[in-house]
């Protein structure tokens, strides 16, 4: 169960209430605008008590909301999608969107890992869970993106690569693989937006990039609070705790320098006002892209080599001494 | 064989923390003599089952003598002040006293049958071969020194893949090792990797299968998903011997298997091969500097 919609549903009962009243303030002779001013007054005051401070649990599950905005909503944003399909080996896995649009007029190659609605198109999604032929789908458009001289615009959304047998046989590891070093030396701008979930080495198999944004109630995680659970624990029943010390928040991963941009979200999550933080995230998105767009291929990729290479933590130690 | 230079310069190799005289072989059962397994490069002598080798080991197995080690004193702070059921800075400490080493993996140069070749060699023994900020920055680091140095790269892995108790920092190695690896790539220089047991998750979906050639070590496990992931997913019986490195040579995913005895000699004819006499005047392909 997803603690944030068991959290949020006294305040739905009550906005229910006020609309239910402004409907009847409408219709009736009545004058309710006092009443609904007084329910306002504390819906907001609700909506800050619930969603005021969070704790990165609760963002996990923020994070997952049935009706968070999925890729697809950001997509159906862009001027003139056009979906392409197929890794042109093995088959098309829908868990992976690709395609070509334009954003604020420029021209963009899109990748995105899409989640469903529901149990139906959760199945025929995958979760949001690509196998090797999403991934190399993928790699094939970025291919193109090169090629033909169009920035890379990803939206990541994905508890994670899919584990099976069949991702097996065909390599998971080596599409992963493959993809991120591909970015690493794709000669086209790249801006990734984080989304949703961003879970571990499937989330960065589209996620390599030059300008990485991220919702603020986004997570990315190099495993899912789930599985740090049961293999630094033993124990499936710590994921909180998990959560907690896995620093999987937009604000944690800011201070690392691994996001360079942080979307803030309208109080109690993207959700609430999906349309809005579409938007939002679109002009972010293009703004980014304007400024990438001005350097050369090879400042961008010197640039975005400096990047990566500085992400690390290290000490200095004599072994000798260590060991002892 | 005589103890390389190198290796005698390391005193910290680690003894036996028992007094531990036989092994048993996990799978045919058979009680092997430590020493006997040793001199044996760690092979069963009635299955053939190959145990994990350490990396110093591995080293002095496809080393041809001396080991010229580099960023050897690169260890592992604690970056996001982590504690599960240990300290992470506790385990980082017992890992030290138990495999003599200071990370997951011991970089450097050497020659292989007399080709000058740059060698990473993960450990097991060290957070289960996990990459973390320093394994990720020492293979970076060899990466970045194979190509000033004009030779080819072979890297050994033994890995569960990112470290956990590193967080994101450990996620992001997989970038960072691969954006070396890639521009490694332009130079036309050979990079080889050999898949030993177990290689897996954010190993083996960065440079473990980033290698113009991949080889695999005989039974090896080899994926990325761990196996319990996998059950618990999909509910499915698993197919015999999934994701060995045989599984992995069937489905087309390695280009060969060989055996623990055979990998100096194989490595060293690819990389001989490899580094043969190229059709062309330019020295590099496909340049991507301006």
């Amino acid at each position: 169960m997803n603690v944030i919609v068991e959290l949020e549903k006294p305040l739905l009962e009550l906005e229910a209430k006020i609309e239910g009243l402004k409907k009847l303030n409408e219709t009736q002779r009545v004058d309710f605008s006092a009443e609904i001013r007084a329910l306002n007054e504390k819906a907001v005051s609700l909506e800050a008590e619930i969603f005021g401070s969070l704790t990165p649990w609760q963002r996990v599950h923020l994070a997952r909301h049935p009706r968070r905005p999925l890729a697809m909503d950001y997509i159906a944003k862009l001027d003139g999608f056009v979906e392409l399909h197929g890794d042109r080996t093995y088959r098309d896995d829908p868990a992976l969107v690709a395609g070509f649009a334009y954003l604020a007029g420029v021209p963009v190659f899109v990748l995105a890992q899409q989640k469903g609605r529901d149990t139906k198109e959760n199945l025929y999604r995958s979760f949001g869970m690509a196998h090797p032929e999403g991934y190399r789908k993928a790699a094939r458009i970025m291919r193109l993106a090169e090629k033909f001289g169009k920035p890379l615009l990803t939206f990541v959304d994905t508890p994670g690569a899919y584990p099976g047998i069949g991702a097996e046989e065909r390599g998971q590891s080596e599409a992963i693989a493959t993809n991120i070093k591909l970015m690493t030396g794709l000669r086209v701008p790249i801006v990734v937006n984080i989304v949703g979930e961003g879970g571990s080495g499937g989330a960065l198999a589209i996620g390599v990039g030059d300008q990485i944004l991220m919702l603020q109630h986004a997570i990315y995680s190099v495993a899912s609070p789930e599985a740090a659970s049961s293999i630094l624990w033993r124990d499936s029943g710590k994921a909180e705790e998990a959560a907690q010390r896995l620093r999987l928040t937009s604000e944690d991963l800011f201070e690392f320098g691994i996001v360079d941009e942080v979307i803030q979200e309208p109080m109690g999550g993207a959700h609430r006002d999906a349309a809005k933080i579409v938007d939002v995230v679109l002009a972010a998105d293009a703004r980014a892209l304007a400024s990438l767009l001005r350097l050369s291929p090879q400042e961008l990729l010197d640039r975005r080599y400096e990047k990566y290479r500085k992400i690390g933590a290290h000490e200095e130690m004599v072994l000798d001494r260590a060991a002892r | 064989m005589p103890t390389p230079n190198w290796l005698r310069r390391r005193s910290a190799k680690p003894q036996p923390a028992d007094d531990k005289l036989w092994e048993i072989c996990p799978s045919c059962g058979e009680r092997i003599f430590i020493k006997d397994l040793d001199a044996r490069l760690r092979v069963c002598p009635k299955c053939g089952h190959h145990f994990r080798l350490p990396a110093l080991d591995r080293i002095a197995l496809l080393a041809d003598g001396d080991y010229e080690e580099i960023a050897e004193n690169l260890t592992t702070g604690d970056p996001l002040g982590w504690s599960d059921r240990v300290p992470y800075r506790e385990k980082t400490q017992n890992d030290r006293t138990k495999s003599g080493l200071l990370e997951a993996i011991i970089v450097g140069f050497c020659t292989i049958e007399h080709i000058p070749t740059g060698l990473g060699v993960m450990d097991f023994n060290f957070r289960g071969g996990t990459m973390g900020g320093v394994v990720g920055e020492k293979v970076t680091l060899l990466v970045e020194e194979c190509a000033r140095r004009r030779v080819p790269c072979v890297l050994v892995t033994a890995s569960g893949g990112a470290r956990m108790e590193e967080g994101m920092i450990g996620l992001m190695q997989l970038a960072k090792t691969s954006a070396a690896v890639e521009r490694f790539g332009e130079l036309g220089l050979p990079l080889v990797s050999v898949l030993t047991d177990p290689t897996t998750g954010g190993v083996s979906a960065s440079y473990g299968f980033q290698g113009d050639i991949v080889i695999a070590e005989s039974g090896a496990a080899i994926g990325f998903a761990g196996r319990r992931v996998i059950d618990q997913t999909i509910r499915q019986k698993l197919p015999e011997g999934f994701q060995t490195a045989e599984f992995l040579l069937e489905h087309g995913q390695v280009d060969m298997v060989v055996r623990r005895a055979d990998m100096k000699a194989a490595l060293a004819n690819v990389l001989r091969f490899l580094s043969s006499k190229r059709y062309g005047a330019a020295e590099t392909v496909r340049p991507k500097s301006a």
